[in-house]
């Protein structure tokens, strides 16, 4: 089980939260009208070894959706940061 | 093997004698004994069979590295399958039975598969189970039998009737193993003021310390470590305790056996704790096994561990044989030896090394040994206990020379080296690294946040190991100093572990795996068929895969590989350690979690008076919600029809309460509406409600709902149930991510508010003698709100309808939910009101043709349900864009659309639909979603997505319902069945 780090709770079992998706991937803008672009965006992943940013959102907590730092390798966690001041 | 209890010694009660009982003879057991120290006591050499060649097996260890000893406990609905007799603490009353053996341990008629060895050996299987037979058909039967015959013990038939439960802890320091090195860590950690787990599996603290005999110096050391300890309140020591498991991020998995050691638990205890630790940092303190050899016959009873038979000797006072030979290739087993002969035995020591080191040379010819330096067991006679050891010269070089010698013998213990318990390190960090040294694999002193101290990382000295514990601790306090000969790292060790002859075999069948019968030529098979990785070779010949995972048998199976690979061990690796450690029972990871308290029960404010009322309830999600209120004698087909054909007539009220609510505040909320509703919801003025479906990102459905507008910036969203907490994760990941320009807030208020609809004729009748309020089609036309006041409760009154009646959905403050329907009631009789339930309400939308989650399933679009008309081409919406994939946009796709199904007989959600004439193979055409009989069109109907469905109305198709073996045919017809032009909702 992993320990997340909450910019707002602090550090809380993975239970309480729940993956959301790669956050270094930009959802395209409203009017964005290219189907390339939104199925890059929804289907088109890359599948790191390694350093990762990704979105968690704290389910059983806060509500907040954050951007965690984490070792898809080793699991490690380096920190996190809420979405909404640092999302891509 | 002729053990028996000594007259003093042992860390034993002999004040009380305790009713032991294995295969129904009672055994000498004193409080303090394990049930395998009771069984040498009493003599008992042959305690189990072994898997596959059903050999006469007898105790090896004395910890939970036993492969042997496994036995059924207890009995009735506390039978308990492979239980390791030397972690089982002696009890009043404990009754243990042998497994695998038929008809008895001593005659077992499966030893017949010994002769049959050549063909059980690796890839038996694999090998097996093809042909000659045509197919696999006869093998399959064969297999019943064979499974039989090869197993372990029973598993239990009965619901288990105690009671486990689990807990959360949090702590800077988890130590596992409570020896010399995990204690040492402890009290200096401890003094630190650090909060500090200490785990320890035994029932005492102490570790190898608790294996000297009885006065020695370690044991007024280990008295007053006790008691420092104990007046820690920082320091938790949990004994009878595994930690089985060590996770990311310093959490562990422990299993406290808090009841094991008695016969049924004291009233109100649990069996077994399940503690889950979160840690800042881990010292594993969890010392080493030892290794044993591999020779022809190293399976007779009488061969066991030297650590073990020392352990026997002072710990438990056992003499596990009278004439013994030591068989070794490292210093570790010579104070055991000595000890031995100290208790009276006739001890030979075989050291496979030409010269043991001078001062354990002039020990052990004072104790009077008979020391053979350069000397192996090539081979051990006996069949059911240990006749003779087979001794041969080794040559400097370690091959074998010359004839052997017989040794007359009951015992011959092993010790080839020692491999660190390095199991939670694994599972943490991965693969070790191997010291060539100590031939052997060791985790690190330090990575990461955990320290590895003592045995485990091959400490050579007690004194070395308390030193690592003080450190690794904390350094805190004195450093505690003991020198004792129990130095248990098998110093100065000649690497060599198998004894064959030179032509590599043994005479006689040699064992690697004891406990899954793997034999040294099944490894040398293996590698002959061209097997080279480790994770291969354990999975083919099965070696390391028994309940012990290998814990005395990896080490030489590997070894062996490596050896005939003609490589190095670190080159060949080590397999994968995951946990658990030792076997945990499920119940204690289960704990209370389990039937009706698996998860919460959400129940709305109003089932009490559905319970009171008769209503059968049913489970959606988590939710309890009215199914039926049966009338007498009623079954749910009579209860559902009845209900729905009543609100067509008269009116109805149904619980709703669980629809998701959100509340979506703030100057951009309608402007957020928009983008995730695929109609417009700029427009939609205040007092005003709006029917909305959104898409997923790419582009199939996700849900639908009505949004009303309660003023400027507030807007009151409701989902369906299913959807509700989907629906609002989303909305909160578009504003706090790429939404983050809108002012708008969503709050769940599914809790706040009960939701109660009643539909039907009459409905506006009752509510308006109940409100007092005009309710008239023009002061409330459909999809418009109103606030009303009942019982002096303020409500909100929603003109809506799902059943296609007239109908409205009341909101009200949930803590009021209950009052407010009984209200309804009573005001409701000069109306006929009747409630109903959630197959009623199916029912009724069904004749509609409106959708819900089988519908609305994850693979179906806009178009697919015929709502693509309600998607605005004026604004971008999500899944606007991916909605229009050319995929999805094939006209052949399936399609809603209503059956009527032809004859008296219902079909099933979930059957394939088939042209008339067409074979019923494949997966046919489409497939039925919702199926109800229709009180209103007196027959049995069904939505169903069908290729092309709206281009075939009037054709009559068949309905294969390959579950249920029937089919049946249904015309095919729009699913707006009932009222389509919706005047009874809009009048």
């Amino acid at each position: 089980m992993l320990r997340i780090p909450c910019p707002v709770c602090g550090l809380r079992d993975e239970t309480e939260f729940s993956y959301g998706e790669d956050a270094s991937v930009r959802r395209p803008d409203m009017n964005e009208a290219d189907q390339k672009v939104w199925h890059d965006y929804v289907f088109i992943r890359d599948n790191p070894r390694g350093p990762h940013k990704e979105y968690w959102h704290h389910v059983s907590g806060c509500r907040q959706w954050i951007v965690v730092d984490r070792d898809t390798l080793t699991h490690e966690i380096f920190g996190s940061a809420l979405a909404c001041e640092v999302a891509a | 093997m002729t053990a028996r209890r000594l007259k003093t010694g042992g860390r034993i009660d002999r004040s009380r004698e305790l009713s032991v009982k294995f295969d129904g003879k009672s055994l000498p057991a004193y409080p303090g004994d394990t049930l395998a120290s009771a069984l040498l006591a009493g003599g008992q050499q042959i305690v189990g069979r072994s898997f596959k060649y059903h050999r006469p097996r007898g105790v090896v260890a004395a910890g939970v590295e036993e492969p042997n000893a496994l036995v059924h406990l207890r009995s009735g609905d506390r039978h308990e399958p492979n239980v390791q007799a030397t972690i089982v603490e002696a009890f009043d009353g404990l009754i243990s039975t042998p497994q695998n053996a038929w008809p008895s341990l001593q005659f077992d008629v499966g030893a017949v598969n010994g002769l049959l060895s050549r063909f059980f050996g690796a890839g038996f299987y694999y090998k097996t189970f093809i042909g000659p037979f045509g197919g696999t058909k006869f093998w399959m039967f064969c297999e019943h039998f064979i499974r039989k015959a090869a197993g372990m013990g029973q598993a239990p038939t009965l619901p288990d009737p105690d009671h486990y439960e689990k807990i959360n802890a949090f702590c800077d320091l988890v130590i596992v193993g409570a020896g010399p090195a995990g204690i040492s860590a402890a009290l200096a950690a401890g003094r630190k003021g650090d909060s500090v787990f200490l785990v320890e599996q035994d029932r005492d603290l102490g570790g190898s310390l608790l294996s000297e005999p009885v006065g020695a110096p370690s044991d007024a050391w280990l008295a007053q470590a006790r008691a420092e300890l104990s007046d820690l309140p920082n320091v938790q020591i949990l004994t009878r305790t595994t930690a089985f498991g060590a996770y990311d991020c310093e959490v562990f998995g422990l299993v406290e056996r808090v009841q094991d050691h008695v016969l049924a638990p004291e009233e109100g205890k649990p069996r077994q704790r399940y503690w889950v630790v979160r840690a800042k940092r881990a010292i594993l303190a969890t010392g080493a096994i030892e290794r044993p050899m591999v020779f022809a016959g190293n399976d007779v009873p009488g061969v066991m561990l030297t650590s073990a038979v020392r352990s026997y000797l002072n710990r438990y006072a056992v003499l596990a044989g009278e004439r013994i030979v030591v068989a070794t290739n490292n210093d570790s087993a010579y104070t055991a030896a000595i000890e031995l002969a100290k208790a009276g035995a006739k001890v030979t020591i075989c050291d496979l090394r030409q010269a043991a080191p001078p001062p354990f040379v002039e020990s052990a010819r004072k104790a009077g040994i008979d020391l053979r330096s350069g000397h192996a067991v090539l081979k051990v006679s006996g069949g059911k206990s240990v006749k003779a050891a087979h001794v041969v010269r080794i040559s400097p070089g370690g091959k074998i020379e010359g004839n052997a010698t017989r040794i007359a013998c009951d015992l011959v213990t092993v010790s080839g080296g020692w491999a660190p318990a390095l199991h939670l390190w694994s599972q943490r960090f991965g693969k070790p690294q191997y010291n060539e040294e100590l031939d052997a694999f060791l985790p690190p002193a330090e990575k990461g946040t955990f320290s590895c101290v003592g045995s485990l990382v091959g400490s050579p000295s007690l004194r070395d190991t308390l030193s690592q514990g003080h450190k690794a601790g904390g350094t805190i306090g004195k450093e505690p100093a003991l020198f004792g000969h129990a130095d248990h790292w098998g110093r100065n060790l000649a690497p060599l572990t198998v004894i064959a002859k030179a032509n590599g075999r043994t005479p006689g069948k040699a064992f690697v795996d004891f406990q899954h019968d793997v034999k040294l030529a099944d490894i040398d098979q293996a590698h002959l068929e061209g097997y080279v990785s480790v994770e291969h070779l354990k999975r083919y010949t099965t070696s390391g895969m028994a309940a012990d995972q290998g814990k005395t048998s990896n080490l030489n199976a590997l070894a062996r590989m490596a050896e005939l690979r003609g490589l190095a061990i670190p080159s060949v690796g080590t397999t994968t350690f995951r946990p658990p450690y030792t076997p945990v029972t499920i119940g204690a990871v289960v704990g209370h979690d389990h039937g009706l308290n698996f998860r919460p029960t959400r129940l709305t404010t109003i089932h009490g008076w559905h319970k009171h009322n008769g209503s059968v309830m049913i489970e959606t999600g988590a939710w309890l919600r009215p199914w039926y209120y049966p009338a007498r004698g009623e079954d749910i087909n009579d209860a559902y029809i009845r209900e729905a054909a009543h609100v067509r007539e008269h009116v109805g009220i149904v619980d709703v309460s669980t629809l998701g609510k959100i509340a979506v505040q703030g100057p951009d909320a309608a402007e957020f509406l928009n983008r995730i509703y695929v109609n417009g919801f700029k427009t939609l003025p205040i007092g005003k409600l709006r029917y909305g479906i959104m898409l997923r990102e790419d582009g199939f459905v996700f849900d639908d709902g009505a949004t009303t507008r309660l003023s400027e910036h507030d807007y009151f969203m409701t989902t369906t149930t299913a959807n509700a907490a989907n629906v609002l994760a989303r909305a909160e990941y578009l504003i706090q991510t790429a939404w983050r320009d809108l002012k708008v807030h969503v709050t769940s208020v599914t809790d706040q508010w009960s939701a109660i609809a009643i539909a039907g004729p009459k409905s506006r009748a009752l509510l308006t003698a109940l409100t007092g309020a005009e309710l008239s089609n023009d002061a409330l036309p459909n999809n418009h709100f109103a606030d009303v006041t009942i019982a002096g409760v303020g409500c909100r009154l929603h003109r809506m309808s799902f059943s296609g009646e007239l109908a409205y959905e009341l909101y009200v403050p949930a803590k009021r939910g209950r009052q407010i329907w009984e209200e309804l009631i009573a005001a409701g009789a000069p109306y006929n009101l009747k409630p109903y339930g959630l197959e009623a309400m199916g029912a009724l939308r069904i004749e509609k043709g409106h959708i819900t989650g089988s519908e609305i399933e994850g693979r179906t679009t806009l178009k697919d349900l015929g709502l693509e008309g309600f998607a605005s081409s004026k604004k971008p919406f999500v899944g606007s864009v991916l909605r229009k994939r050319p995929v999805l946009e094939d006209p052949a796709r399936p399609s809603l659309v209503g059956l009527e199904i032809v004859g008296n007989t219902s079909t099933r959600a979930g059957s394939l639909l088939y042209a008339l004439n067409a074979p019923t193979k494949g997966h046919g055409e489409g497939w039925v979603s919702s199926v109800t009989y229709s009180p209103a069109l007196k027959m049995n109907i069904a939505l169903a997505l069908l290729s092309r469905g709206p281009e075939r109305f009037g054709e009559t198709i068949q309905v294969v319902d390959f579950v249920g073996n029937q089919t049946l045919q249904g015309k095919v017809v729009s699913h707006h069945f009932f009222d389509p032009e919706g005047h009874r909702q809009n009048g």
